[in-house]
């Protein structure tokens, strides 16, 4: 190993890189012109822009990211005019034609967020400063997402998130420069809460189980709130820790309980396995009450009903989008990226791809990269096309209100993707809560202002 | 009551699975001194043994269903098992369906691949350097062998049933007769108790009767004196080593329908096995299958609902506070001999 010094030759040789650098309006400086020029953070120079790709790469979530690098990259290919466009010819807005956003060519960079809330803000801090990313997009948690959304407004930077379902991204923790396409647990509650108090009647008695971090607490809060004003009622909510394998002990005692429903307020790994659990328990074939005992789980996500296997059968959730809808947006995207990768996208695939179109339109429609510009290009913004009928981007908290799908297990799947049925697609009214609702910070949440960095 | 038998019932599985890993680290402690944090890695590798082979025996070839389409709307391909073309469709439903018990078979020479590739390839090495430097070599191992699996077999959890016989649960409650749905058991965890029974005896008896046994439990007590008397106790140390990892294999491979397998299982079993071998005692056999059973049960204890009510968070630290009590009263763990871990 040789030891560093600093040498008249070693001080030469680093001016002139120094030099050379700061003669050279690259991409690593081009954010300090941007800078001094245009007024906002990381603004475009020469003909590409860059977008920032924050996904777990590595730990418990990673297939889930990797889901979603395949749809950023399909998304990428059909801004720069690539592929057969998927769902660009179907959105509403027309101003996406395949010569990139506002006429630059995109590029893009990746981070690696590892579903941990420092790694997460530590990738997408370095594809700001580093990279010059103009925006950040991405995430596969609400902890994640509303990290990274902080560091967003921060940094002057546009943050569209990706599968974040908490209510505090868009309730207590909203912010001006950040945007959620996903619905969330209120929207949930509301959507589910009908459906199975027609199912399993209203006079129930609810087991919750809750995974012991931000995101269980607002699933819990909003099905409890939703299915106690059917009628029902909660025996107990049990939290349990986010690193539990194995839920036995959580699961044996639910029968004597007294209740005759179990919510399992988990999602990805936790999920699986208690629901695995609750089925060999025999939870399914018992009876409580004089009646069959039910599961629900909340949030679904085809990639977690593939873990769960068989056991998801019959099981009813709730889920922001699923590949076998047939309106024009959602097939132009499962041809494109069945096509491509040889199966269909999760809900998670979709929200991600969905984003990035909404932000390259935004942006068009701007006619500017400010984040500023693009935050009031989206509030209020009113769009059809991408998959989940008309839409909304509330200005008010930077949520898009649509169309909910209330999901169950398949009994007879035709092939190995085919494990969820859409039962209803609940309509975006009977989702819709006021901006100050409690469930999302009361009157006291807001989003500040927007902040264009620089 | 009911509630009692039942979280008995539930330590019951849980304490087998931390009984058969603390049961191979003890033998690994106490016959080569070797903290080996990659043990918890040999159950997960275990597991997907379990994984591979119900894999290689549903490997299948394409054949295009022109009556149905896939979601594209192309002709369907449906993957049909080469054991379905040779056994027929109900022996090939069968055997697949008993991947886990015949992954037993598969798994074992597996595992002693393994486990001397282990030992003689990079653990030897460190016999004679800190415990701190054992640590951090096998620790890295571990994360190797873990970023390996998940490469291989992604981050999502795998599921892999049990055998058609034993998915289902009995009502142990109207057995002893209580009122029906009052105690229900899954059958595969009984299964699993019964097994890891099995393998504790028989590692027991193997060292209690049989020469070989004798030899090694002789190492264990003063291994220079049995290296005097001209007996190669190396060699005989790195098939121990060898047994070890079957044991905690065998474990990951019966585990494997319990808790679909995934690739950091290894770690979230490896920390609490060692604070069974702890508690147990250090080097003490008998201590760390007691220890392990004991904090199994008392961890279904402590996450019953009623116990959280009165003491929140109590089911995220009862291990270690029971480790912390028992090592304040007895420092050498519940069967903790003197002289061991103590120069």
């Amino acid at each position: 190993m040789s030891k560093s010094k600093f040498t008249r030759r070693g001080l030469l040789k680093t001016g002139a890189l120094g030099g050379a650098g700061l003669a050279m309006p690259t991409i690593f400086t081009g954010a300090v012109w941007a800078d001094a020029h245009s007024g906002f953070t990381n603004a475009p120079q020469g003909d590409t822009v860059t977008l920032g790709f924050n996904v777990p790469q590595t730990g418990p979530y990673a297939d889930e990211g990797a889901d979603e690098l395949r749809a950023y990259e399909l998304a990428v290919e059909h801004l720069n005019g690539g592929g057969d466009g998927g769902m660009i010819p179907t959105f509403s807005s027309q101003t996406l034609d395949g010569t990139g956003i506002l006429g630059k060519r995109v590029e893009y960079v990746t981070g690696d967020t590892q579903t941990k809330s420092d790694a997460a803000r530590a990738s997408a801090r370095s594809m700001i400063e580093k990279d010059g990313a103009v925006m950040i997009t991405g995430g596969s948690s609400s902890g994640v997402a509303v990290a990274v959304q902080a560091l967003c407004q921060e940094a002057g930077i546009i943050f569209m998130a990706g599968l974040t379902h908490s209510n505090d991204t868009t309730g207590k923790d909203r912010k001006a420069n950040g945007f959620r396409h996903f619905f969330n647990s209120y929207m949930s509650g509301a959507a589910l809460a009908p459906v199975l108090a027609n199912a399993y009647g209203t006079d129930r008695k609810a087991y919750h189980l809750t995974a012991d971090y931000n995101w269980g607490y607002t699933t819990e809060e909003a099905i409890t709130a939703s299915t106690e004003a059917m009628g029902w009622e909660t025996v107990n909510a049990v939290k349990t820790p986010l690193t539990q394998t194995d839920f036995s002990s959580y699961i044996a005692p639910v029968l004597q309980s007294g209740a005759d429903v179990l919510v399992l307020n988990h999602y990805g790994g936790n999920m699986v396995n208690s629901l695995t659990n609750a089925v060999q328990f025999g939870l399914r074939d018992a009876q409580a009450n004089g009646k069959n005992f039910e599961i629900v789980v909340p949030l679904y996500s085809r990639l977690m009903a593939r873990g769960a296997g068989a056991n998801v059968k019959g099981i009813f959730g709730s889920t922001n989008w699923h590949w076998s809808l047939t309106d024009a947006g959602s097939q132009a995207f499962v041809r494109s990226f069945g096509t491509k990768y040889g199966f269909p996208p999760s809900q998670a695939a979709h929200t991600c791809y969905v984003q990035t179109l909404l932000y390259a339109d935004a942006v068009n429609r701007a006619g500017s990269f400010n984040p500023c510009a693009v935050a009031e290009a989206l509030e209020g913004f009113e769009f059809d096309g991408l998959g989940n009928g008309p839409t909304l981007y509330r200005a008010e908290d930077h949520q898009c209100f649509k169309d909910v799908l209330v999901v169950k297990g398949k009994e007879n799947p035709e092939n190995e993707f085919d494990l969820l049925e859409i039962v209803e697609i609940t309509p975006v009214d009977q989702v819709t809560y006021a901006p100050d609702h409690p469930q999302f910070g009361g009157a006291e949440a807001s989003l500040g202002t927007c902040n264009p960095g620089a | 009551m009911d509630a009692i038998i039942l979280q008995i019932l539930n330590g019951l599985d849980k304490g087998s699975a931390y009984a058969l890993i603390a049961l191979g680290l003890t033998l690994i402690f106490g016959t080569l001194g070797v903290v080996n944090f990659a043990h918890g890695a040999l159950f997960m590798i275990g597991a997907f043994c379990a994984v591979t082979l119900q894999r290689l025996l549903s490997l299948s070839h394409e054949v295009v269903d022109e009556t149905r389409t896939d979601f594209l709307g192309n002709p369907l391909k449906v993957e049909v098992p080469y054991l379905q073309d040779w056994l027929g469709a109900e022996t090939a439903a069968a055997v697949i369906s008993w991947s886990v018990p015949l992954a037993i078979l598969f798994s074992i020479p597996i595992m002693i691949v393994v486990g001397v590739a282990m030992e003689r390839g990079l653990i030897k090495h460190f016999y004679k350097r800190p415990h701190a430097d054992q640590i951090l070599v096998t620790f890295g191992l571990a994360i190797v062998l873990q970023e390996v699996i998940k490469y291989y077999f992604g981050a999502n959890p795998i599921p892999t049933p049990a055998p058609e016989a034993f998915t289902g649960s009995f009502d142990f409650g109207a057995l002893i007769g209580m009122d029906p749905y009052t105690i229900i058991y899954p059958y595969w965890r009984l299964v699993y108790f019964a097994f890891a029974m099995i393998i504790i005896a028989g590692v027991f008896a193997f060292l209690q009767f049989t020469t070989f046994g004798m030899v090694v439990r002789a190492g264990m007590a003063d291994r220079e004196t049995v290296g005097l008397l001209g007996i190669n106790i190396d060699k005989r140390f790195t098939i121990m080593f060898a047994i070890a990892a079957c044991v905690a294999g065998l474990a990951g491979v019966m585990y494997a329908p319990i808790n679909a397998p995934n690739y950091h299982m290894g770690m979230d079993f490896l920390v609490l096995s060692f604070v069974v071998v702890v508690v147990g005692g250090m080097g003490s056999l008998p201590g760390a299958v007691a220890a392990g059973f004991l904090l199994g049960i008392l961890e279904s204890f402590a996450s019953m609902a009623a116990v959280i009510d009165i003491l929140p968070g109590i089911n995220q630290i009862i291990i270690y506070l029971v480790a912390i009590i028992i090592l304040l009263t007895r420092p050498r763990g519940l069967m903790g001999r003197k002289g061991v871990m103590e120069e």
